[in-house]
């Protein structure tokens, strides 16, 4: 068996634990369900707000939130997933040396470790996406998947968490050389995403320098071409200019960009904080 | 035959804080913000199947050597090769044939029982499934830790995560295993229980070397092959125990408990007097005083100043030289 994939599975089974371990099974399973419904919840709640407003329904608008925030459940986790693993083993665990000298890729670690969150985000935003389908028809959430979409929404699916994971390692090198602000990096950064990557209104809302952000942020064709695939109607999100292959192209040059990015800043990071005698600090902050 | 364990010139430094131009610092923060050398200059060489060890106060660079060998830490200058690998180059062999365990710590994996966190571990290593488990059993048996096999980590005390961690260390059956002040905080009966196992697992099999750094001096005294002891990240001297202790051979060690002293400089401009170091026991209000003499001639003029400043003593014993007193006559005093 490969160092690279008994890494992955041991870490992945470690992830596994701490995320579904904390307490028994039946109530992981409501909390589960009962945490992405909640979220719906809030959802309805905005539109609503928003409706009672300007005194009129915009059910199109609704469902491209709901289905972008249904997806933005993959980004909170899985960089909160990456960002927290040097953070916890080094601060909470205090196991980061013993993992670190010992023979495996830190890298296929990390990656291991925030596998188990995807999966646990799957299983979130099924929720979501089946309680605004079977609940919220009435206000304008619809989906439509045809078997024959099936692979390309596969596959962008893939290559929008693989991304993620990039851009969760390539901010995570940065926390070796931080004790408090990693924290920070791991609210504000989804932050920016949820703003400038068309998740709750198009991209034609924004300013053209916010639409400039969007346009240079992978996850903006990863949102756009999961609400090609999933919804019956298509909204002016400013790149509609174009078809679908170059939106997947699109994300997939990106998406070995971050990559390889990805693991020159964590290299960077990880021999800076070597260098630094900071890979084991603990501060208590 | 490359040495398990090799240092040449081996030097680090700590970088101080940064000024910053929007902060102004702190009163006596000056002092404190330069740069520190944890490693001045180290030259050392361990024999595979030795257990080696690294005397020396906190704060000497014992945790620093240790942590550039285990290759978290990368060195300022100088070079460090492990099991003939460079530290700094080539560390991925190294950590295949390494382990490490440091005292004192509460590591792990809280929601984890024991010997899944073990076990976790040995996975990382390459270890198969089935022999870690048996080993597993095997060596908590042997540290006392079965009965807690099967509890979570939070729920269990810091001497037994510390058993656990010594544990972890074992598992994997590595070639150079470094032990960081592995006994630190435990009690008498789990501390006896890891020296016994660590000269048991040296000297029970062949290529096996360990790397240990304490500060009780008895435990170096009597676990180790041969001692390095190191003050303000320099090697003072390294030898077998007894060669230490015959290094002071021609000298007298002798110990006093006196009543606290106001002055105690003159004993260092007296005739005779090698070094001594003192320590004070707030409990009992008394000074405990070690003097290594050339012969026993100035202790008649020492007994004089103590009574001169007005002070009793209580006890006056002649010893056999110690590692400490090996140390103190090095460095002028002693471990605290």
């Amino acid at each position: 068996m490969s160092t690279y994939w008994r890494t992955f599975k041991t870490a992945a089974w470690l992830g596994w634990q701490m995320d579904s371990n904390w307490t028994e099974p039946w109530l992981f399973v409501i909390y589960s369900i009962v945490k992405p419904v909640a979220g719906a919840f809030i959802l309805i709640f905005m539109y609503v707000v928003i409706w009672s407003i300007n005194g009129i329904p915009d059910p199109h608008s609704f469902a491209f939130l709901y289905i972008g925030n249904a997806f933005f459940i993959f980004v909170g986790s899985t960089l909160l997933g990456t960002f927290q693993v040097i953070q916890s083993d080094r601060e909470w665990y205090q196991t980061i040396r013993y993992v670190y000298i010992s023979p495996i890729s830190y890298y296929v670690y990390i990656l291991g470790r925030a596998f188990s969150k995807i999966v646990v985000s799957v299983f979130a935003v099924l929720i979501t996406l089946a309680f605004g389908v079977f609940l919220l028809g009435s206000y304008g959430v619809q989906m439509q998947l045809s078997l024959d979409r099936l692979p390309l929404f596969f596959v962008s699916l893939a290559l929008g968490l693989f991304v993620l994971l990039a851009i969760g390692i390539t901010l995570g090198a940065a926390t070796f050389l931080m004790a408090r602000h990693s924290q920070t990096l791991a609210e504000a950064v989804p932050g920016v995403f949820y703003v400038f990557c068309g998740v709750l209104f198009p991209l034609t809302i924004l300013p053209s320098w916010g639409q400039a952000i969007g346009e240079a942020i992978p996850l903006t064709y990863w949102f756009e071409i999961t609400r090609r695939i999933l919804l019956p109607f298509q909204l002016n999100t400013g790149l509609a200019g174009f078809d679908d292959l170059e939106i997947l192209a699109f994300l997939l040059v990106s998406t070995v960009i971050f990559f390889g990015l990805s693991i020159g800043v964590f290299k960077l990071g990880e021999y800076l904080a070597r260098r630094a005698g900071k890979i084991d600090m603990t501060t208590s902050y | 035959m490359p040495y398990a364990v090799e240092t040449r010139d081996l030097t680090r430094v700590f970088a101080g804080k940064k000024k910053h131009w929007w902060r102004k610092p702190k009163p006596n923060e000056e002092e404190s913000r330069g740069p520190v050398t944890a490693l001045d200059g180290v030259s050392l060489q361990i024999h595979e199947g030795e257990l080696f060890g690294l005397l020396g106060p906190n704060g000497a660079g014992k945790t620093t050597l240790i942590k550039i060998l285990a290759t978290l830490l990368l060195p300022t200058s100088g070079m460090a090769f492990v099991a003939g690998n460079d530290v700094t180059k080539d560390p991925f062999p190294i950590r295949q044939r390494i382990n490490m365990v440091s005292g004192g710590e509460t590591s792990g994996y809280g929601l984890l029982t024991t010997r899944e966190n073990i076990w976790m571990f040995s996975q990382f290593y390459g270890v198969p499934s089935k022999v870690s488990k048996a080993r597993i059993d095997e060596l908590m048996h042997a540290f006392g830790l079965w009965d807690k096999r099967d509890a979570k980590v939070r729920l269990i005390s810091s001497g037994q995560r510390q058993k656990m961690n010594m544990i972890r260390g074992f598992v994997t059956e590595p070639d150079i295993l470094f032990l960081d002040e592995p006994t630190l905080g435990l009690d008498v009966n789990a501390a006896r229980t890891i020296r016994e196992y660590v000269m048991n697992w040296v000297r029970g099999q062949s290529g096996k070397t360990v790397l240990l750094t304490t500060h009780y001096m008895a435990e170096a005294d009597e676990m180790c092959d041969r001692i390095a002891i190191i003050d303000k990240g320099k090697i003072l001297a390294c030898d077998t125990p007894e060669n230490l202790k015959r290094m002071i051979h021609t000298q007298t060690t002798f110990r006093l408990e006196v009543d606290p002293l106001q002055d105690t400089s003159t004993f260092q401009r007296m005739d005779g007097v090698v070094n001594f170091s003192l320590r004070d026991d707030a409990s009992k209000n008394r000074t405990e005083l070690t003097f290594i003499l050339e012969n026993e001639a100035p202790v008649a003029e020492i007994l004089s100043a103590i009574t001169a400043q007005g002070a009793k003593v209580h006890a006056l014993r002649k010893t056999e030289p110690t590692l400490e007193d090996v140390f103190i006559s090095m460095v002028g005093r002693g471990f605290e």
